[in-house]
């Protein structure tokens, strides 16, 4: 019986967490918030070179043969030091493309998605569940709008959701369209893609059963970054309470406070155990396993959510400001609460699944 | 990542299960012969290993090396056959281990076998009128006379005090050493002229807890564990005991079941409650913190099978399982209606229909305050899980 990683696995996410911030200090990351590129090259490639993208895959496949847990704790780290990319398109096209039965394109497009040479975007549309996805296919050419597709101007492919529920592969170029929005999450900056007759490669028809595990591992990957999150709100926080003084002392010292800190830390530490069985699951292919993954989804973006807040409020006026950057992790708390689906919609469908 | 416990411990579980299959026949036994059933049962068991397992031979345990997953799957097995566990209480939680690392050989071999056979029940005497949070300004005096303990003063709280034949108690032995350093840690037996008891009445309409007046009481000389003035260390083993029985993720798992239960029974616009889309999002909400605490609780197994310390996370059970113990109650409130005007049929019977409920509507209360109430909770989560500083920097408190 082992139930928490064991020093390989923490070794694997400390390499993230440090490639991260070696890659991108503190003020090339402010810079990045205001720029127009979607892709920050410099923490990408790193991550890249960590070889993150392919970790799921078999190492016949050109993978490290890790699973979902190891990626999750990846996802934290990236999560904690807000991580700017579409890691995780990139990781479940890489995935999607290992498990299809269309060759040609995995022969096509796996490697280079896998060494992150070619960056895939997430498009999964509708409200994020299989069920809503409105992009409509017809021989062989999808059209529609998907309206959150992160790092989308520098997507070369897009891992797209289809009405009926089947997945497929599109290339930037012919029939797609990018328009960037205005983006809440600006680590993760989102463009609007419109497909007309653009060609598709089909990797799993509607009911498939891996367009499920693709999804589950989606929500599972959101998990964990509002775990990362969530746990540096309460890092910092606890840093400033003790370094911040008021009527003379620290202001750690204040009671009140304290009870907050530690009503924070409630929120983020015992939730860290359902993401590792929701993983774990996963990794297994427990009957539960999509059900773990909806209430750690649920569960989790409501805590991240909940300790942003929090943080800003015990930070006081520096915590409001854009420069101290503690925004930086609001803004990502907003975007892992409402990415494929709200806390109450994933509640609901893990009712759904119950035995009750 | 790995769930199972490992063919050696399935082989184990085997073990466990045919012993069950013989030993525990509750069906073939009446209603008179429960009790006596019941003993030579545990008897049995601790012969084979499966009881009072960290408790040495010699005071009639079956003295065997901490194993976590042999220990677990004990549990696991024992409560499928619905099988009686180890005698429950503060006895064999608290004082028991205490006295396993504290206590003299005079005081293993005059307390282990009775607290294990439930001839002896015990009362925690911390708390008294002028002492709660701030354990460590217990009052009540001890004074030692040729070879007695002369005991004055008054404990309050004191659960299953009816039932209590003897209590751990902490006693002001050192009036003129620090508020920390002058206390001792006393065994006392309750049936003595010196000792009144008086039941007081709790919210739920219960007796449940007891108020002990000691005027000029006895207790041995030798009945004090670890040396005068040490009562305050000895009180943290103790302490340490309580909150890890407390915490114990069973516990939760039930709760939830139940409210899941009366969530079926209970009519809402005259379907089952359990079809209303609000009510399910509310159980679900629930059940997310359920299962959270639930694998914490796997997560700190595996540290201690691996022999490392689990972190803050531990620190945090009790106040998980308090506060989803709140959440519990009100979800319960909400869907039983109006049927929670209806009190349970007679103090201390459970009731039978959804008015059981108020067990847990006001029982839940008393979780947030017994064993350190969730403001103290949250000072040790600040202090000594986030390294925050002490409000009380020289003191401690429960
Ligand atoms: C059901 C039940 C069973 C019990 N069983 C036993 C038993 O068997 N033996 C026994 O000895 N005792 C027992 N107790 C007593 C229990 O341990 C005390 O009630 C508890 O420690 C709180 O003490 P108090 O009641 O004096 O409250 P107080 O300490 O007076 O606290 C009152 C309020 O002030 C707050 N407060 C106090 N100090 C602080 C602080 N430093 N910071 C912030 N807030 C603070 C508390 O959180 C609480 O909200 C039991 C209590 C209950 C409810």
């Amino acid at each position: 019986m082992r139930f928490h990683p064991d020093s390989d696995q923490t070794a694997i996410q400390d390499a993230v967490f440090g490639a991260v911030q070696d890659a991108l200090p503190r003020d090339k990351l402010m810079a990045y918030l205001d720029a127009d590129a979607d892709l920050e090259p410099d923490s990408w490639r790193a991550l890249m070179e960590l070889g993150l993208a392919g970790m799921m895959l078999s190492e016949e496949a050109g993978g490290s043969g890790l699973g979902l847990f190891e990626a999750a704790l990846c996802a934290e780290a990236l999560g904690r030091s807000a991580a700017p990319g579409p890691m995780m398109g990139q990781m479940l096209a890489a995935y999607a493309l290992s498990q299809t039965a269309n060759t040609a394109a995995r022969e096509a497009f796996l490697q280079n998605v896998a060494c992150g040479s070619v960056v895939a975007g997430l498009a999964f549309g509708g409200n994020g569940l299989a069920e809503s996805w409105d992009v409509l296919h017809e021989a062989g050419r999808a059209t529609g709008q998907v309206r959150f597709v992160a790092s989308a101007s520098s997507a070369g492919l897009f891992l797209v959701g289809l009405k009926g529920g089947g997945l497929a592969l599109v290339e930037a170029g012919e029939g797609v369209a990018v328009a960037p929005v205005r983006s809440t999450d600006r680590t993760r900056k989102c463009a609007s893609v419109t497909f007309r007759d653009a060609p598709v490669q089909i990797l799993f028809e509607g009911g498939d059963l891996a367009v499920q595990r693709v999804i589950d591992a989606a929500l599972v990957l959101i998990a964990a970054d509002a775990l990362g999150g969530a746990q540096h709100c309460v890092d910092l926080s606890v840093a400033y309470a003790q370094e911040r003084q008021q009527f003379g002392q620290p202001i750690a010292k204040f009671q009140a406070l304290k009870h907050q800190l530690a009503n924070m830390a409630m929120n983020v530490e015992p939730a860290r155990a359902l993401l590792w069985y929701a993983a774990y699951a996963w990794d297994r292919d427990l009957p539960d396993a999509s059900r773990a993954a909806a209430m750690a989804k649920a569960h989790i973006c409501d805590r991240f959510a909940e300790v942003a807040r929090d943080a800003i409020a015990a930070h006081g006026g520096i915590g409001y400001t854009w420069e101290y950057g503690l925004n930086i992790w609001f803004r990502r708390s907003v975007f892992d609460k409402a990415y494929l689906g709200s806390p109450s919609v994933h509640r609901s469908r893990a009712a759904g699944m119950a035995s009750w | 990542m790995d769930l199972s416990y490992g063919p050696e411990a399935e082989a184990f579980r085997k073990h466990v299960r045919a012993f069950l299959k013989t030993a525990w026949t509750p069906k073939d036994v009446d209603r008179a012969g429960m009790k006596a059933f019941i003993a030579s049962f545990r008897l049995q068991a601790t012969e084979a290993g499966y009881l009072y397992r960290s408790i040495p031979k010699a005071y009639g345990g079956s003295e065997q090396p901490a194993d976590v997953i042999r220990a677990q799957v004990i549990r696991e097995e024992f409560a499928r056959a619905r099988a009686p566990m180890e005698v429950a209480g503060n006895g064999m939680n608290m004082l028991v281990p205490t006295l396993l690392e504290r206590g003299s050989a005079l005081q293993k071999d005059l307390f282990i076998r009775p607290t294990m056979a439930g001839d002896y029940i015990w009362g925690q005497g911390y708390s008294e009128p002028g002492t709660g949070s701030d354990l460590a300004s217990v009052r009540t005096r001890g004074d030692l006379v040729g070879d007695k303990w002369i005991i004055n003063g008054q404990k309050i709280w004191t659960s299953q005090g009816g039932q209590a034949t003897h209590m751990f108690a902490l006693v002001r032995t050192e009036p003129d050493a620090g508020k920390h350093d002058g206390i001792s840690y006393l065994l006392i037996d309750l049936n003595q002229p010196g000792i009144t008891r008086r039941p007081i009445r709790q919210m739920t309409g219960e007796s449940g807890f007891y108020e002990f007046f000691f005027d000029n009481a006895e207790t041995p000389a030798e009945w004090i564990v670890g040396n005068r003035g040490e009562g305050w260390n000895v009180s943290r083993t103790t302490l340490k005991h309580e909150r890890a029985s407390i915490g114990s993720a069973a516990v939760l798992g039930n709760q939830f079941e139940k409210l899941v239960e009366v969530a079926k029974e209970a009519q809402r616009n005259g379907r089952p409650a359990i079809e209303d889309p609000l009510i399910r999002d509310m159980l679900a909400r629930i059940e997310c913190w359920v299962m959270a605490h639930r694998y914490s609780s796997y997560r700190i197994m595996s540290h201690a099978i691996a022999d490392e310390a689990p972190g803050p996370v531990s620190l945090m059970m009790k106040l998980v399982l308090t506060e989803i113990g709140h959440d519990i109650a009100r979800a319960a409130q909400e869907i039983i209606g109006e049927d929670a005007l209806l009190e349970p049929e007679s103090a201390g019977s459970k009731g039978r229909g959804p008015e059981k409920w108020l067990d847990q509507i006001m029982g839940s209360l008393g979780n947030s305050i017994a064993g350190g109430t969730t403001n103290i909770q949250r000072n040790i989560i600040a202090e000594r899980g986030l390294g925050l500083p002490r409000d009380f920097p020289a003191e401690h408190s429960k």
